[in-house]
């Protein structure tokens, strides 16, 4: 298993639940023992007692990973190249062969062109850059972030939550355009706007201005933004640069089938790295979700070692994101004909649920503290549920809490 | 098999409800309900899937105490 996050570390599970008694090794670019990473932009930056840093989020002991799952840990060696003909991985000068290969490198966050070197500049996808962001809040760093994705808005929810000044820019004309589309991206911003965060959309950075440590971000309109803190969310990219000349397809992701096989023997590719071919959409999608990261894990390991009985790996993707007091809850793909709320006001509720029409299919739904609906409408997607179906669903909730 | 949920972990995420939803639905309040706490006939694999898929590790599957209904 290359890459040591949720998917790798899934994927040793998978193939000891599954019976899997030959060696295991695990590769980790990074130092630490597998962590969870949803918690590094929420809880991992509230403010504890005392200001004590909070344990990281870990989730087995060394001694679980060595002795009950009987794995060879090599963290803080990066792959450095695969060789699908000799069925090889290189890590360096060290070569490791394998019968099967699960490929789980992930994603690496996109940076700021200009900003290296310059301190206070920060990515949030490691524990090491949670544990700087961290660090610069409880400093009371004036906040800048870039990007109002869902990393972004989540490390302004922490600042506000602390009572520190934050600022988000954003290039788009709302926040979570790709993610939930334009109308709706723009209801979540005003979960921003409430709470006191000056969201500002529609433009760009210039540039980061400081004596060796951040001290202004310069926007594309000339404005000024005095920061000590700048978190740059602007998505990631998947970690294939190993595999050049590898073979193997890369297109955005290392491109898989439906049984999440790259397309060399022996060779698999689970979570924020691949792009696999989801038969319920009929479509190819890379998915940076962790429900998808955990699933295609335990798929991939266990075609891994039981290739004759492989299964596919069809689901309707699902994210979650806290922003504030609110939760953001979106299922399926929000490639949408139509948006349509069907649930609340969003200039006045709280709780706010939209639905996404492709051709006459459900094919997404949005939820903002809607947490008792959303995984309804997940199953109806699953079930490849009409438009008119999910409408009809949304009328009787609707009828059923109205008050008599 | 009996099931158990951890209210310290739980954060309401759902993610249980879409796998299993026999046994498991988030409340108005964004509270996990069990519907029941023992694994439907025939429905083992989808609740192993709610507990493994929950990510907050909040869930456990368990043996029924001996001499319990």
């Amino acid at each position: 298993m290359v890459g040591a996050s949720l998917a790798g570390l899934r994927a040793v599970e998978a193939a000891r639940k599954a019976g899997f008694t030959g060696r295991i090794t695990l590769v980790g670019e990074e130092p630490h023992l597998p962590y969870d990473r949803p918690p590094l932009s929420k809880a991992y930056l509230d403010t504890r007692p005392g200001g004590q840093a909070p344990e990281p989020p870990v989730f087995r002991s060394e001694r679980h990973l060595r002795e009950h799952l009987q794995v060879d840990l090599r963290l803080g060696k990066a792959a450095t190249g695969l060789d699908v003909a000799n069925k090889q991985v290189h890590l360096g000068d060290e070569v490791l062969d394998y019968d099967a290969l699960v490929i789980a490198t992930g994603a690496t966050a996109r940076t700021l062109r200009g900003t290296e070197g310059l301190a206070g500049v920060h990515t949030l996808r490691t524990l090491d850059d949670a544990v700087a962001v961290r660090k610069a809040l409880d400093a009371g760093a004036r906040t800048v972030v870039v990007g109002a994705g869902f990393i972004g808005s989540e490390v302004a929810s922490a600042a506000r939550k602390r009572g520190l000044p934050v600022t988000v820019v954003e290039a788009a004309p709302t926040p979570l355009t790709r993610a939930v589309g334009a109308e709706m991206g723009a209801v979540c911003g005003e979960l921003h706007r409430r709470h006191g965060t000056d969201l500002r959309c529609g433009v760009g950075v210039d540039r980061i201005e400081g004596d060796g440590r951040t001290e202004r971000v310069v926007l594309s309109d000339g404005t000024v933004v005095a920061a000590d803190l700048v978190v740059v969310g602007v998505g990631a990219a998947p970690a294939t640069a190993w595999l050049e000349g590898s073979g193997l397809r890369i297109d955005d992701g290392v491109v898989c089938d439906k049984y999440l096989r790259a397309g060399a023997d022996g060779v698999y590719a689970a979570g924020d790295v691949a792009r696999w071919h989801n038969p319920l959409f009929d479509r190819t999608m890379r998915l940076e979700h962790w429900t998808s990261a955990a699933e295609q894990a335990a798929v991939a390991a266990r075609n891994a070692v039981n290739p004759a009985r492989a299964t596919a790996y069809r689901t309707v993707p699902y994210f979650w994101s806290d922003w504030y007091d609110s939760r953001i809850q979106f299922v399926g793909v929000p490639a949408a004909d139509e948006v349509r709320i069907v649930t609340g006001d969003p200039a006045r509720d709280r709780r706010v649920v939209a639905l996404y029409r492709e051709g006459d299919r459900l094919a997404g739904a949005l939820a903002i503290n809607g947490q008792n609906v959303i995984m309804k409408y997940r199953g109806l997607i699953m079930k490849g549920a009409s438009w008119a179906d999910a409408l009809a669903f949304a009328e009787r909730r609707r009828v059923a809490a109205a008050p008599a | 098999m009996k099931i158990s949920v951890d209210r310290t972990k739980c954060t309401g995420l759902g993610i249980c409800e879409s796998l299993a939803p026999d046994v498991f639905e988030i409340d108005d309040n964004g509270d996990l309900v069990l519907k029941t706490d023992t694994v439907p006939e025939g429905q083992l694999a989808d609740v192993e899937a709610a507990v493994e898929g929950c990510p907050t590790e909040a869930l456990r599957l368990h043996q029924a105490e001996p001499g319990s209904a």
